[in-house]
């Protein structure tokens, strides 16, 4: 598959609106005019992504922000999330394990070195216990003793209490995702509502911290549906929005569905961008599967204004330094960490 | 960097791992690695692939689920009775 094709004279009027409204006004496309831009033909993609690239950098500047990730509490996970190896309701390779603090702190040393700014932890679990949340505490004070990163954490759906917590902590960034659309939510998630999800995000918002608040594309959703879910997410206004390929992990429900297309992943990274000129749109995981390393730079080149670099939390990423040359490759200056506060 | 490995074979190890050099099973699926009307090779040719984007979730020498533990810049891999792998 081709991921650049040629730059069209004549992109449809889809794109001419969008121009207007998102580039020079700053204002998102509607859940209507989203679905336009995900079923623009093949020919109409390179010009979807060359604006979407403009609606970034007027919008959002031309840093990248790089972050890593790492799960502290991996498998065993009570919910039922048809995606997800780590849940412990289903027959997936994946075992239970904890990570302890040491190594947590040697890997936050270590992704601190590639320039990323974020460094994320993450557990497998509905929500944090006690046990849990006296971990991540202790985590934050050692990383924050050993290394100059920003923390950001994803431990489920909280409680008030643990919102005011972690913010008291200086957790910087909390990530929650939506996944995908309300109308799909029940396909994927039965152990928990949409509803659940956004009690979370919306706590986290309030008590000050940057809502980190996902997408996770491929999984059998309609374009109304990603279309939909695209603009929930702009109507939640999260600092971050990172965007997921579904990668078919073995054991679960979704093992069987396929690699969704190349340039759907790539129109629908131009819907997101167009969706939210102003978020930090990141490459999270599966990119490697749907996009390779074509698509990785279109994506670049077409929205997209953050990487996770290296590893995911139970599969492999590309290689960091990949991801780093590319960036220089571009032209696109690592966001610093002061620029982040 | 990552290597990209045969479905079986068991990396850098340490511990008694250093000892199991010969693949019985597939590190991604955990089925005999030979399996099948054709060589290891080609049976389990899509789990090569994977396993250059994944860590092995199967000991390779007696096929117990191995404790995985991913990091940003590297991975192990742990068999309670044949010690650790790493890339």
């Amino acid at each position: 598959m081709t991921m650049q094709p040629e730059l069209q004279a004549n992109p449809g009027p889809i794109l001419e609106t969008a121009r207007n409204q998102v580039l020079e006004q700053g204002i998102g496309l509607s859940e209507s005019q989203l679905l336009e831009i995900l079923r623009l033909p093949d020919r109409d993609l390179p010009a979807a992504l060359q604006l979407a690239h403009e609606v970034r950098l007027r919008h959002c500047g031309e840093d990248v922000e790089v972050e890593g990730i790492i799960s502290i509490k991996t498998g065993g996970c009570p919910e039922d999330c048809h995606f997800c190896s780590q849940s412990g309701l289903f027959d997936s390779p994946v075992r239970g394990v904890w990570l302890d603090i040491p190594e947590l702190v040697k890997a936050a040393k270590e992704t601190a070195a590639t320039g990323a700014t974020e460094f994320c932890i993450v557990a497998a679990v509905r929500g944090p216990d006690i046990k849990l949340m006296n971990q991540i505490k202790f985590a934050i004070d050692r990383i924050n003793e050993a290394v100059d990163i920003n923390i950001a954490c994803s431990l489920g759906m909280l409680t008030q209490r643990q919102v005011d917590q972690l913010a008291s902590w200086g957790v910087h960034r909390y990530n929650h995702n939506l996944e995908t659309a309300r109308s799909y939510f029940p396909e994927v998630v039965t152990t928990h509502s949409y509803e659940e999800r956004l009690d979370t995000c919306n706590m986290v918002k309030d008590a000050g911290m940057e809502l980190c608040c996902g997408a996770l594309i491929g999984m059998g959703e309609s374009l109304e549906q990603r279309a939909e879910l695209a603009a929930q997410l702009a109507a939640l206004e999260p600092h971050e929005v990172p965007l997921n390929f579904l990668n078919p992990r073995p054991g679960t429900p979704l093992e069987n569905q396929g690699i969704m297309d190349g340039k759907d992943a790539l129109r629908a990274i131009a819907a997101f961008r167009l969706a939210m000129p102003r978020t930090v749109l990141r490459y999270a995981g599966g990119r490697e599967l749907t996009l390779g390393d074509l698509g990785t730079k279109a994506g670049l080149m077409g929205g997209i204004n953050a990487v996770i670099v290296g590893n995911y939390l139970t599969t492999l990423g590309r290689p960091a330094d990949a991801d780093l040359n590319l960036l220089v490759e571009l032209n696109m200056p690592i966001k610093e960490l002061q620029k982040t506060l | 960097m990552i290597p990209h490995r045969s479905p079986g074979s068991t990396g850098s190890t340490t511990g008694d791992a250093a000892t199991a050099t010969t693949a019985e099973f597939c590190g991604h699926c955990g089925e005999p690695s030979d399996v099948g009307a054709g060589p290891a090779s080609d049976v389990h040719h899509r789990c090569g692939e994977r396993l250059a984007m994944e860590p092995p979730r199967y000991c390779a020498a007696c096929r117990r689920r191995m404790k995985v533990q991913v990091t940003p810049l590297g991975w192990t891999a742990e068999c309670s009775r044949h010690g650790m792998l790493a890339p």
